[in-house]
């Protein structure tokens, strides 16, 4: 369990590191806190030509608010960081509150957020969190840079839309509506095992109790992120009774999702994690966009 | 009860010698060691489970900068052998049929399980190492791969070994009494299949091993972490034609053994030292976690047609057993883990009439070998399901039903009529079975719960339900282990033996022996349990025998050498042996303590430079002793547990958790409570978590921690409650019995037990093992379905 042999760059700038990205090209990988990346290395899954090592660029170490209200949270931000950050709390509790479920305290000591984002697990919470949250996905290379939604991030399983000279520089959540509320729910076999399903979900409720608006995005059932529609056809308009948030997970785990069968479970039993896990989440978030 | 040993040391929760070193990061362990010159080795293993080799292609690789060397089969010529078979099977059962095909060390003409080795890379690093097998292409024909027990002794089947024409490994039969006679007076026969699935042995530090060759004095210097350091000495001496003692085998700290280190005849023990001699330069060798997953010896797979025929009123009149046991690609540990399963199938209960038969099988499945536990876990899964679907066909409590039938204290020893891994006749030699159940109903409060709490929770919605199992665990077994003890010149206290620790605590709990005996601070007994420069008799750590059979020689050895330092005392303190006593490292008169000699000085008396001894006499405060068991110790318990399952997710949390055990005299109660813990955490894995999942074609689908999954501590009890008896054994001088597998036993029975409790209001039976979520999600669907 040795890696091949590769290059090491350890710029300093984000200028630097987009130099280098685009000289290596398909040859240049970013090394983030390595917590996925080292052990795909030692396993020689990944093998890389030369590594472009961000620990050093101070400039995408932050969290903090913009003009526009939304919360901006630099790529190289430990996930301790964003756990412990108070205006993560006030702002996005969902971060907060899910933050302890990605692996263990000693990962996210070195795990970075914007390489969570970027490494596109479809077993991980913070990209499914972003789906649904709304988030944007701050993008940069040597001759540009570009916004994209987090909804158009994912391609597929350890895959998204970062070209080879490109870097997530930057993921921005904008403020929530007024009555809005998220919530993430997941079930994983062990505490910090990889979750075998799980959803998050903002909701939006009117003066009157009914939906107004919902996202609801699934892990573990799809090969990326997966944002649910049909249940969410069946919430919208309706009043947020226990009644039509049953209703919705039920309609989730029978049209929204098509999971698959694997050593850990069948796909049955996943639609009943669906099931589940969505009135749960949803059942949180509707209360806490009531108060 | 309390032991009836009188004691100063022994029975105290003295803190461990070891612990300092290894918590402090100062212990060695094999891959610690580093030596000038010293290559590393990286097999090349198949990815097929079965295959005919056609060719291997190394040339790119022996090319590669920074490779020395890069072995196949053919490049070993005649050294290349098959086995040995490490372990024979027993003679003593009539008409048993074995069919031995031990290990290769390295794949010649065919593979027969995923991760076989193909070829070995001898390179300046282990990273060039592992890039050179990049560079090899074996050309391999891929042959139908045969994974299931009972598929493989089809018609037609593909054989594992073609020359044998047959996947049969092994066909034993043993029986006591006429169980077919009996079933024709039972009122009630009750007949089910099981089937219990394999798991890794997986220990923290993986295999490992350095060797060395010296060619200036002819020897081979070996460090490894071997849980039987002396076989694996004389396997090695053997190998290469070097009489024993041209080979020294040291065992630095080992991280866990758990079974498949008990391994001698492994492709890196057959081959490093072959090479490392054969390029006169040290070899190391540290496996990865993948290669433990899928080519270190595992645990057993095993389907069970098993029956019993029982009265109205619930008592046993028989068991019948018929089972196939994977061996996996070869068999090199004979039949240990099935006799394991046919010596442990009735536990604690008397049962006049029982036919037990074992199939084992060739599959393209990795080898299997003991793992704690070893086969006594399947046994006891087995009847206590049965017991279970017994009182639920009888409308009888479980518990009712266990202490109706157990084995009443004055029928030990009990002589079972079934030959075991030791090759003897299984006997239970002491204890009280029914304190056992007793002890733990009444520590989990069996009849308020039942009565009282359970009907509130249900009443409540919650699925919560209580299991009590019973068990035995055959422990310490022949043949024999050895120790020599010596006082130094500065009186401390050195203990030699060959049966090493993997974590056991011999470095505390063979000091507390010799402590007890010669009247020193335990910290002043120094012990080394594998050097084979310094002791070399012995067989190893493994069927929970180190305390008993190694402890009871250091014991001997230590009563010896305090006879020697009476008898040499008496003579210079001039005052006979009886007024004399051993405390605070000296000898000194009872009555009159400021009349000593420190053991250090009688130990440098006893060894003079010149001048004379006494004829008879031998030199030194020294002694060697042996201890051979006429058959092992069997120690028991009962594991009471109050489980609740989740009703949407299926998933299942444990609120109690009650281990009640008997290991005879506890020497060091805080160590065997932690053999407990441990155990119990393996047994917890076998009932839920853990699992080899094998796809048709032998490949292994879960080769990583990351589906693998290992119990952690978040999935343990919140509290252990753990209930002690200690009935001594009459087996040895202290009363010992073994205790090292205990806890890995009852688990899944009790799982089982409790689950289907649990969920009162489905009718369903628990036959497979282990369960998961998913697995109980769909039980309880097929059967609301019905």
């Amino acid at each position: 369990m040795k890696p091949a042999a590769f290059e090491y760059y350890a710029p300093v700038s984000v200028e630097e590191a987009l130099d280098l990205l685009d000289q290596l090209g398909y040859d240049g990988k970013i090394l983030a806190g390595g917590q996925s990346l080292i052990p795909a290395m030692n396993f020689r899954m990944a093998q890389p030509h030369a590594l472009v090592d961000l620990n050093r660029v101070k400039e995408l170490f932050y969290i903090k608010s913009a003009p526009d209200g939304s919360l901006l949270i630099g790529a190289m931000t430990r996930d301790v960081t964003v756990e412990f950050d108070k205006m993560v709390a006030e702002r996005l509790p969902v971060v907060t509150e899910t933050m302890p479920l990605v692996g263990y305290y000693q990962n996210r000591t070195r795990g970075t957020y914007g390489g969570n984002l970027a490494h596109a697990d479809p077993t991980g919470q913070l990209p499914t969190i972003s789906v649904a949250l709304g988030a944007r996905a701050h993008i940069r290379s040597k001759t540009g840079e570009r916004w994209v939604e987090m909804d158009d991030f994912y391609l597929g399983p350890f895959t998204t839309i970062l070209e080879p000279q490109e870097m997530l520089v930057e993921v921005a959540y904008p403020a929530l509506p007024p009555r809005s509320a998220a919530s993430f729910k997941e079930f994983t076999r062990q505490v910090g095992a990889t979750p075998m399903v799980g959803v998050a979900v903002l909701v939006t409720l009117d003066d009157k109790n009914r939906f107004k608006n919902a996202k609801i995005a699934y892990l573990g059932v799809g090969e990326k992120p997966y944002a649910a529609t049909e249940c969410v056809k069946v919430l919208l308009g309706q009043e947020a009774t226990a009644e039509a948030i049953r209703a919705a997970a039920e309609t989730a785990a029978q049209k929204d999702v098509d999971p698959g069968t694997d050593i850990h479970g069948t796909a049955d039993y996943r639609r009943n994690l669906v099931n589940v896990l969505t009135r749960k989440a949803l059942t949180q978030a509707v209360q806490s966009a009531k108060k | 009860m309390t032991t009836e040993v009188k004691t100063k040391v022994i029975g105290k929760s003295v803190w461990r010698n070891e612990d300092p070193r290894l918590l402090t990061g100062m212990a060695q362990f094999v891959d610690d060691i580093e030596l000038p010159g010293m290559l590393h080795a990286a097999f090349y293993r198949s990815d097929y489970a079965h295959a005919r080799i056609k060719s291997i292609d190394v040339s790119a690789a022996r090319a590669r900068p920074g490779v020395v060397a890069v072995y196949t089969a053919e490049d070993f010529g005649d050294y290349w052998h098959v086995g040995p078979l490490q372990v024979p099977p027993p003679l003593a059962i009539k008409g048993a049929q074995f069919n031995a095909r031990p290990l290769v060390p390295i794949a010649k003409d065919k593979v027969r399980y995923s991760g076989e080795p193909l070829a070995v890379v001898l390179a300046e690093s282990r990273y060039i190492a592992e890039d050179a097998l990049a560079d090899i292409y074996a050309d391999l024909e891929p042959l139908p791969a045969v994974t299931d027990m009972e598929k493989a002794l089809e018609p037609g089947a593909p054989l594992v070994h073609d020359d044998l024409g047959t996947n049969l490994a092994a066909d034993v039969y043993q029986q006591v009494g006429d169980y077919e006679a009996a079933k024709a007076k039972a009122d009630v026969v009750i007949a089910r299949r099981f089937f219990k699935d394999r798991c890794a042995g997986g220990a923290m530090e993986n295999r490992g091993i350095v060797c060395a060759w010296d060619e200036k004095a002819q020897k081979m210097t070996v460090w490894c972490g071997t849980q039987a350091p002396i076989p694996m000495r004389n396997a090695i001496a053997k190998n290469l034609g070097l009489s024993e003692d041209q080979v020294r085998l040291v065992i630095p700290f080992i991280g866990g053994g758990f079974g498949p280190k008990v391994m001698t005849s492994m492709p890196d023990d057959v081959l490093l030292p072959w090479l490392s001699r054969k390029l006169n330069r040290p070899i190391k060798w540290i496996e990865d976690r993948r290669e433990n997953f899928l080519a270190t010896t595992s645990e057993r797979d095993q389907i069970h047609y098993a029956e019993i025929a029982l009265t109205k009123d619930g008592k046993i009149l028989g068991v019948k057993d018929v089972f196939y046991h994977n061996t996996g690609a070869y068999d090199p540990y004979g039949m240990t883990v099935p006799l394991n399963t046919q010596t442990h199938t009735l536990g604690q209960y008397d049962v006049p009439n029982f036919y037990t038969q074992i199939k084992m099988v060739f599959t393209n499945k990795m080898v299997v070998t003991p793992v704690r536990g070893a086969g006594r876990n399947y046994g006891v899964f087995v009847m206590e399901r049965l017991m279970d679907l017994a009182a639920k066909e009888l409308k009888m409590d479980p518990v009712e039903i266990r202490m109706k039938n157990l084995i009443q204290p004055h029928q030990l020893p009990y002589k079972t009529g079934i030959i075991g891994q030791d090759f003897v006749e299984n006997v239970l030699d002491s204890g009280d079975y029914p304190a056992s159940l007793k002890k733990a109903v009444e520590m989990i409060g069996y009849e308020k719960f039942v009565k009282e709490e359970q009907p509130r929770l249900r009443a409540e919605g919650k699925w919560v339900g209580i299991g009590v199992v019973n068990f035995v665990e055959g422990t310490a077994v022949g043949p024999y282990e050895g120790a020599r003890v010596t006082v130094g010149n500065n009186g401390k206290v050195v203990v030699l033996t060959g049966c090493s620790t993997q974590g056991q605590a011999h470095f505390t709990t063979f000091a507390q022996l010799v402590a007890e005996q010669l009247g020193v601070d335990v910290k002043d007994v120094h012990v080394t349990t594998g050097d084979t420069d310094q002791f070399h008799w012995g067989a190893g750590t493994f069927a929970s025998r180190g305390i008993t059979v190694a402890g009871s020689a250091v014991y001997a050895a230590a009563t010896k050498v305090r006879a020697k330092a009476l008898s040499l005392a008496s003579k210079l303190l001039e005052t006979p042996e009886e007024e004399l006593e051993l405390a605070d490292g000296v000898v000194r008169v009872a009555d009159l303590p400021s009349k000593f000699i420190p053991l250090g000085e009688l130990a440098m008396k006893a060894n003079p430079t010149r001048g004379t001894i006494e004829p008879g006499v031998e030199p030194g405060l020294e002694a060697t002793a042996y201890y051979a068991p006429p058959h092992g110790a069997t120690g028991y318990g009962t594991n009471a547990i109050i489980l609740e399952v989740d009703k949407e997710t299926f998933d299942v949390k444990i609120r109690r958790f009650v281990f009640v055990h008997d290991c005879g005299t506890v020497v060091n109660p805080m160590v065997a409570e932690a053999q407990i813990h441990g155990g119990v955490q393996m047994g917890i894995g076998t009932a839920f978590f853990e699992q080899l999942v094998y796809d048709d074609n032998g490949q292994l689908l879960n080769a990583s921690f990351q589906d693998y999954l290992m119990p952690k501590a978040t999935d343990m009890p919140m509290k252990m409650e753990l209930g002690h008896l200690s009935v001594p054994s009459p087996l040895n001088p202290l009363g010992l019995k073994g205790l090292g597998e205990a806890g890995a036993i009852p688990p899944p029975a009790a799982y089982a037990q409790a689950i289907e409790n649990a969920i009162h209001d489905v009718d369903f039976e628990i036959l497979d093992m282990p369960l998961n979520p998913s697995r109980l999600y769909e039980l309880v669907k097929a059967a609301r379905k019905k």
